[in-house]
């Protein structure tokens, strides 16, 4: 895990392989196109690539319009604004109409670091994931942004994916990375604990298993980097081995991956499973750096380890 | 039957289609249906390229309609068009598990293009179906977006109108239902949007302003845009019309954007029109 690249500039160099391949794509963006990872696209392939401006609302629809002409969108900008400004656009012009749209947004959560909480986007997930017809993809680093860009393109209907500013530890390997459309992959087999972990919170949770093995406490990772569609069987199968769970996400609290995990428990497993949540107590971000933001709100290694310390003692 | 004697004739049939459907469901916008009915009837029978048998045909003109709420005029002049019965559409408007839904839906009623009805989302939609056609080789492919006055007040329309001009998709046409009345009252004075023409040729585009129920304009000036070639102007008509035209004691009444009339109403409608 030593070499560290963004999500987002996985995403750029996906997105010109795509291109050169496919004539059906196509690339919008709202004026961050040097920040999102679409620029390399858009000088390569000038005819199909589309800045908006500082217009995301336009953006989306227009998006949703290419797709009704038979192309395939990638529509990116920050989280917030892809997202957020553009909920809406996103839920009426794409997801209603059913329309095959790509929306790849970059600098979500709070590692987008010194600009702080205007633009640290901590609800994607739950207001994206509310959205009948919509797949909401989670990459945790560079190797699976690539397999899941190649897959959202394949993948006929609307697709949210969260993508990050921050360069984050590459976890996978190129030549033995499987990806498979819908399914959470149990990253560490483990037997003590389950600790479910998205995006950049994945690295850490290997990190905190690394540690926890040292005082004989095994852990099973699963990397769910497909909130929705929600792969039950593997969660449900892997929680029932251990009998607790951790649910580690960049992303509020509220409304987040954690909730979701409680009820697919609470429906299914008749027995007490205690479960902890690393995740941001529902608060708005703030300006810092990377470090200092991750130690703040609690999203590192060692508030994995603190909380999964706190389901084991539970459930003894 | 004169040409233009027969598209007015289609006009006031997609009306009593219209009204009697919003009748039956007890529910619907008579309003802003009534005022889109000649510029319907003109599009549907001469100037666009579509075929009712084969609504998917690729080489079809697309009509994008903004104003999703004005499903019931949509609904009629796609029956008499031939793309499914009128009677399915009259009788199951706005009920449960109805292809026919309160707002125009694209997945469940052949011939409609998009699914609309959260106003300011077709002008973009349609900015993106020209940039999409126009990246096919020879393209000859005509966009047509219907737009209400009073969705102009959505900003994104702005965002749009800046958009069209700046692609320069000279194959894309506007009309803007100009009715003037908007669910609270009068545009003007609700949130004004004039002056409107000067507006557009702020933002690059081309205007024609006409009488949105005059069939003969219409004809015209539809004419004149689907031969638009080699240009890089969006072209907006801005039809003046009037809410609730055909029928006396709904036109230019802002009750009547939202209200669903009554038996009586309906037979006093019908008996005015002439179908």
């Amino acid at each position: 895990m030593s070499e560290k690249i963004a999500t987002r500039q996985a995403y750029g160099e996906q997105l010109l392989e795509l291109g050169a391949e496919h004539e059906e794509l196509v690339v919008l963006d709202a004026d961050l196109s040097g920040s999102t990872g679409t620029a390399k696209f858009a000088k390569a392939y000038p005819e199909r690539f589309f800045n908006m401006g500082i217009a995301e609302q336009n953006m989306i629809s227009t998006a949703a319009g290419l797709a009704l002409a038979g192309r395939i969108p990638f529509a990116s900008s920050f989280a917030m604004f892809a997202a957020g400004r553009a909920w809406e656009q996103v839920r009426n012009s794409v997801a209603h109409n059913e329309l095959n749209v790509k929306i790849a947004a970059t600098h979500a959560g709070i590692t987008l670091g010194e600009d702080g909480a205007s633009h640290q986007i901590i609800e994607d997930i739950a207001i994206m994931s509310v959205i009948p017809k919509m797949s909401v993809l989670v990459p945790a680093d560079a190797v699976e942004t690539k397999a899941i860009i190649k897959a959202a393109f394949i993948h006929k209907g609307p697709v949210y994916i969260r993508l990050g500013r921050p360069a984050v530890p590459v976890i996978f390997d190129t030549k033995n990375f499987k990806y498979e459309w819908g399914k959470a992959q149990i990253v560490k087999e483990g037997k003590d604990i389950t600790i479910i972990a998205l995006g950049i919170m994945l690295h850490k949770a290997l990190e905190a298993a690394e540690e926890l093995a040292k005082e004989n406490i095994s852990a099973e990772i699963i990397n769910l980097s497909s909130v929705k569609p929600l792969d039950k069987e593997t969660i449900l199968k892997s929680i029932e081995k251990t009998g607790a769970v951790v649910v580690a996400e960049e992303h509020n609290k509220v409304n987040g991956v954690n909730g979701l995990i409680g009820a697919l428990i609470g429906q299914n497993i008749n027995k007490f499973i205690p479960q902890e949540s690393v995740a941001i107590e529902d608060r708005f971000g703030q300006s810092g750096s990377l470090d200092d933001l991750l130690d703040e709100y609690g999203l590192n290694t060692k508030n994995i380890i603190e909380k999964t310390k706190l389901a084991l003692k539970r459930k003894s | 039957m004169n040409p233009v004697a027969s598209l007015s004739q289609t006009a006031q049939e997609i009306r009593g289609l219209a009204l009697k459907a919003i009748s039956n469901a007890n529910s619907g916008h008579p309003g802003g249906s009534l005022s889109i009915a000649d510029i319907l009837a003109v599009l549907y029978f001469g100037i666009l390229k579509h075929d009712s048998k084969n609504p998917n045909w690729e080489e079809r003109d697309r009509l994008i309609i903004s104003k999703g709420h004005a499903s019931p005029a949509v609904y009629a002049v796609l029956a008499l068009a031939g793309y499914f019965s009128a009677d399915e559409f009259i009788n199951t408007f706005r009920k449960i598990n109805s292809k026919f839904q309160g707002h125009i839906d694209r997945l469940k009623v052949p011939g409609v293009e998009v699914s609309t009805g959260s106003l300011g989302h077709g002008l973009s939609i349609a900015n993106g179906v020209a940039l999409g056609l126009r990246l096919k080789p020879d393209s000859k492919h005509k966009v047509y977006a219907l737009l209400s006055d009073g969705e102009l007040q959505e900003g994104q329309n702005w965002e749009a109108i800046m958009a069209a001009s700046h692609y320069k998709l000279g194959n894309l046409t506007a009309i803007i239902d100009r009715n003037r009345l908007q669910l609270d009252g009068m545009t003007e004075k609700t949130m004004a949007l004039e002056p409107l023409a000067e507006k557009f040729e702020a933002f690059g585009w081309l205007v024609k302003e006409i009488d949105g129920h005059n069939i003969e304009a219409l004809q015209n000036v539809f004419r004149e845009s689907s031969r638009r070639e080699n240009t890089a102007q969006p072209l907006v008509i801005i039809a003046n019309t009037i809410k609730g035209k055909g029928i006396s004691f709904m036109e230019n009444q802002v009750k009547w954007h939202g209200t669903s009339p009554k038996k009586e109403e309906l037979e006093k409608a019908l008996s005015e029109l002439k179908v």
